[in-house]
């Protein structure tokens, strides 16, 4: 087998594993219903991540996806208050996260500043921004989000797929398109390869730096319309650290933070095991949040550790 | 002759541009003249119940807990990591002041247990990057996401119905006073002094900035950089302890869920703005100190001037850009471009 698809296979098998545990602790748990749900409760978070990989595929961070989801929620509730449709509203709003993102790969190629910096200013900034816009939280009284929840096609078994979801499944095809089947997608891996040698087969780096973050902050913004829609109302405290679970979905998914190695199928899997822990942990009925911090950061450490004796290629890439 | 008299004050000028101290003191100085003006009594110090009381020293006290864990993360940054645990280590460093003072134990050796427990979390933090060889972003995102729950259930130990606490001891180390100056202000003073010197006169912080700069080349010139890269974040569990503590003493509870949030970012932010690179190989402290100052400053004067504090994020978020990119040798070229050719 291809060694590439050996952190994507681990993933899978882990999130199997993990899917087996649940059925085999309680009735009911094997089936579409439950995945339907994991797949419902996590889409905004997963749409998020699939925009962070590329980033992490090329070397670097996106801090402002958190705020971006809580920022596009508050404009949508404010939009749909003075009259917009919804889908309208969400049109304007993926416009701004383009630019937005580009804005950030911009100021990073052009003035060579760390990405963790310039996206944590982005980070101060929109949540900033979605403070200003309103305090409180604000219900999308329209009758589209009615449509949008109810709308769901069902899988066999009892479980159905909700419209989030296959937002985010749509969303992901795409991804795996860009990544693997377009020029840019293999830019962007050259790019998290080796920035130097990148450059010098002819990688267009200030273009292709512009596009990876115009496309996380899409998808970051798109994951902000989702979440809005999903909970039919913006707060401007919402998707608060969210940008961490998105990159440790991102990890759990076999992508590298040194960029470079990964693929963007993997993410929807790490997503969907931190969806399954958190599932876990309320069929126990102890609805302690401590114990699912705590699993997710256990499980993250399980992972790494997996991924470092696993891919050898960690090796090359590692510390020095 | 004629001419070099003339020059000098030009060169003086372009040797303290290229500086790299001028533009985050510049940027505290800015912040601050722009406070005076705003509110005229701004730089009133007087004495209040034997203490001095005014908005510059409200300045210092409040940027006392940033500044320790900035000064913690200089030196992983020197290493060529990042430590995003620092807010999990502060967590639980205040739950266990929490659980050891509802124990009944001697407050002193509750002082050290704390900072204990904050070292084993550098530790832990540094086994993992140096051990075993993981990214330190990463292997500091495990213990970020874990520490707070763990913080929760040691306040869980006693019951966690009434985490709240009185304690002479440590209240007087973090809010009291000492001659009229807060304690908390002398004590981040001594630490800083103590972390120069370990830094600037021993061989710890020449070996800290060639394991930044190249691990593979320092560790084949004879430096242990495993060992060197743990004391590291060692080192950095120390400082947010310390701040730990302070934070916690401060509000008199253990609130492992939101104390210290983000203060691991204004921590990077304030290390960057003090000139750092996250790629490694240099420390200053100093320079953190001052960016921590920056950081506090921007928050003060967002409150007295009567802004709706929701805005204070977002002028952060501009003004730090704006200092970083004057840092920046390519921007400000290409800010004062229009200008030279208009000289020229």
């Amino acid at each position: 087998m291809n060694r590439k698809y050996l952190p994507l296979v681990a993933t899978m098998v882990v999130f199997l594993a993990l899917f087996a545990v649940g059925g085999m602790m309680y009735r009911n748990f094997l089936s579409t219903l439950v995945l339907g749900h994991i797949l419902a409760d996590n889409a905004f978070i997963i749409i998020a991540a699939i925009g962070a990989t590329f980033v992490i595929l090329s070397g670097g961070i996106d801090l402002s996806i958190g705020s971006m989801i809580g920022f596009i929620g508050v404009c949508m509730a404010v939009l749909d208050r003075a009259g917009w449709h919804p889908l309208a509203a969400a049109a304007v709003l993926l416009c701004f996260g383009i630019l937005f993102g580009a804005m950030q790969g911009f100021v990073i190629d052009f003035c060579d500043i760390q990405p963790f910096i310039v996206t944590l200013a982005g980070l101060f900034l929109l949540r900033g921004a979605s403070f200003m816009v309103t305090l409180d939280s604000i219900p999308i009284r329209h009758e589209f989000v009615e449509a949008f929840a109810t709308t769901r096609i069902p899988l066999p078994g009892r479980g159905f797929l909700t419209s989030s979801a296959i937002v985010m499944l749509a969303s992901l095809a795409v991804a795996v398109f860009i990544a693997h089947f377009t020029r840019f997608g293999v830019n962007v891996y050259a790019l998290g390869g080796d920035r130097e040698s990148a450059r010098l087969m002819g990688v267009p780096i200030r273009r292709t730096t512009v596009s990876i973050y115009a496309l996380a902050g899409f998808y970051s913004a798109l994951a902000g319309v989702i979440y809005a829609l999903y909970t039919s109302s913006g707060y401007p405290l919402a998707g608060t650290s969210s940008e961490l679970t998105a990159i440790a979905a991102v990890v759990l998914g076999g992508t590298l933070l040194t960029g470079g190695v990964g693929m963007v199928a993997g993410t929807l899997f790490g997503g969907m095991i931190l969806g399954l822990i958190s599932t876990l942990i309320i069929f126990h009925g102890s609805l302690n949040s401590a114990w699912i911090m705590i699993a997710s950061g256990m499980l993250l450490f399980a992972f790494i550790v997996m991924h470092r004796f696993l891919v050898s290629s960690f090796d090359l890439r590692g510390n020095a | 002759m004629a001419d070099r008299v003339e020059t000098r004050p030009l060169v003086m000028a372009m040797r303290l541009r290229n500086h790299r101290a001028i533009w985050p003191l510049l940027a505290l100085i800015v912040i601050l003249i722009v406070d005076g003006i705003i509110s005229p009594g701004f730089f009133n110090i007087r004495i209040v119940e034997g203490r001095l009381f005014g908005n510059l020293i409200d300045i210092f006290y409040r940027a006392v807990p940033t500044a320790l864990v900035a000064l913690g993360m200089a030196v992983v940054i020197g290493t060529r990591g990042i430590d995003l645990s620092v807010g999990s280590i502060i967590a639980i460093s205040g739950a266990v002041i929490a659980w050891r003072i509802h124990e009944g134990d001697p407050h002193f050796v509750i002082l050290l247990l704390s900072l204990g427990a904050a070292i084993l979390c550098g530790m832990w933090n540094g086994l993992l990057v140096a051990g075993l060889g993981i990214q330190p972003i990463i292997a500091t995102l495990i213990l970020m996401v874990s520490g707070r729950g763990v913080g929760l259930l040691i306040n869980l130990l006693y019951g966690g119905t009434d985490p709240s606490f009185e304690s002479a001891l440590l209240q007087g180390l973090s809010t009291g006073h000492v001659w009229l100056i807060p304690t908390r202000l002398i004590l981040a003073a001594l630490i800083f002094v103590a972390l120069w010197l370990l830094i600037r006169h021993t061989a710890l912080g020449l070996f800290i900035e060639a394991v930044g700069g190249n691990a593979a080349a320092a560790q084949l010139a004879g430096v242990n950089a495993r060992l060197i890269t743990f004391v590291a974040y060692a080192v950095c569990g120390l400082c947010a302890g310390w701040a730990g503590v302070i934070l916690t003493a401060d509000t008199h509870t253990s609130d492992p869920v939101s104390v210290a949030l983000y203060i691991e970012l204004d921590a990077i932010l304030a290390v960057v703005i003090g000139g750092g690179s996250l790629a490694g190989g240099r420390i200053y402290l100093g320079m953190t100190v001052i960016g921590a100052l920056v950081i506090q400053a921007l928050t003060t004067s967002i409150l007295i001037s009567g802004l709706p504090p929701e805005y204070n994020l977002v002028v952060k978020a501009v003004v730090v850009l704006f200092v970083l990119l004057l840092q920046s040798d390519d921007a400000r070229n290409a800010l004062a471009r229009p200008f030279r050719r208009a000289v020229r």
